[in-house]
């Protein structure tokens, strides 16, 4: 029983972080249209390196840190928040639909900058939370050294 | 942004992400953790089924926003991708990070147009019987 409450307390952290993660991606969507018109799929672009960088920016922190109230928020933030945030199906859509629409070089453009924003964008993140948490070590062993 | 496309991008994003936990969680255990299996299902799953609903549904329709911005686009990720990748690397699993990158893009792209094919295909046949006098 108390294992099959847990399964449904990660179900209902997971689809509410995902849906707060899909209406900010509809929002960044509508933002960016206001901003730019363009047949290049920026707003996708912009959720998926931003999505990538917060992912690894609090799993590290989480991870690192040993924080059992970020250990708590893991499943909401992570699979939840981050996940519903991005969209892969999305994205390859976009992809088949500049190659329909006449626009190859588009569409291997947006192929060839996404991963590598993607990959960079995780690795930016992870480098900031072990930054921070560097910081914050030093930090302590200062003021430890002080007293 | 009204309040009824609101509400079906949040119910649509709510069940993909729950969807993708689900397929995640059988791919772990079926299949094991050491590579991120699950992920990549979702993914090709999310590509093929988003590629047949775009082809069949009218674009900017409420239903087509509920399924592709909310359901397909919360059950697919590429930020869970970009962070396992990054794990593999980390890792100095060279040839299972490229794996993972190369199979999801080469696979998931083949999807997409799979999927959009045969929704023309369903398209089409449906079109053609209502043609029929």
């Amino acid at each position: 029983m108390r294992i099959r409450r847990e399964v449904a307390w990660l179900y209902l952290a997971v689809g509410m972080g995902s849906a707060l993660g899909a209406v900010c991606r509809l929002s960044v969507g509508m933002m960016v249209a206001g901003l730019v018109a363009s047949p290049f799929p920026w707003a996708t672009l912009l959720v998926n390196v931003l999505g990538s960088w917060l992912i690894a920016r609090f799993a590290t922190h989480a991870g690192l840190s040993g924080s059992r109230r970020l250990a708590r928020l893991h499943p909401w933030a992570v699979a939840g928040f981050c996940g519903g945030f991005t969209t892969f199906s999305l994205f390859s859509l976009e992809v088949a639909e500049l190659v329909i629409a006449g626009r190859p070089g588009l569409a291997l453009a947006y192929l060839t900058v996404s991963v590598p924003l993607w990959l960079g964008a995780a690795w930016a993140g992870d480098a900031r939370a072990r930054s921070v948490l560097a910081r914050r070590t030093a930090a302590v062993g200062a003021k430890r050294g002080e007293d | 942004m009204d309040g009824w496309t609101l509400t079906s991008v949040a119910l649509g994003g709510a069940l993909g992400g729950m969807g993708r936990l689900f397929v995640s969680r059988w791919a772990a255990s079926a299949w094991g953790s050491r590579f991120p299996w699950g992920t990549m299902l979702v993914n090709l799953l999310g590509a093929l089924v988003i590629g047949l609903l775009a082809s069949l549904l009218e674009t900017g329709s409420t239903l087509a926003l509920m399924l592709l911005t909310g359901v397909m686009g919360g059950f697919t990720t590429v930020s869970s991708f970009s962070l396992q990748t990054l794990d593999l690397l980390r890792e100095g699993r060279l040839m299972a990070a490229i794996a993972n990158v190369g199979v999801t893009l080469i696979v998931g792209l083949s999807a997409v147009a799979a999927g959009w094919m045969l929704g023309s295909l369903i398209d089409g046949l449906l079109l053609g019987r209502e043609a029929l006098p």
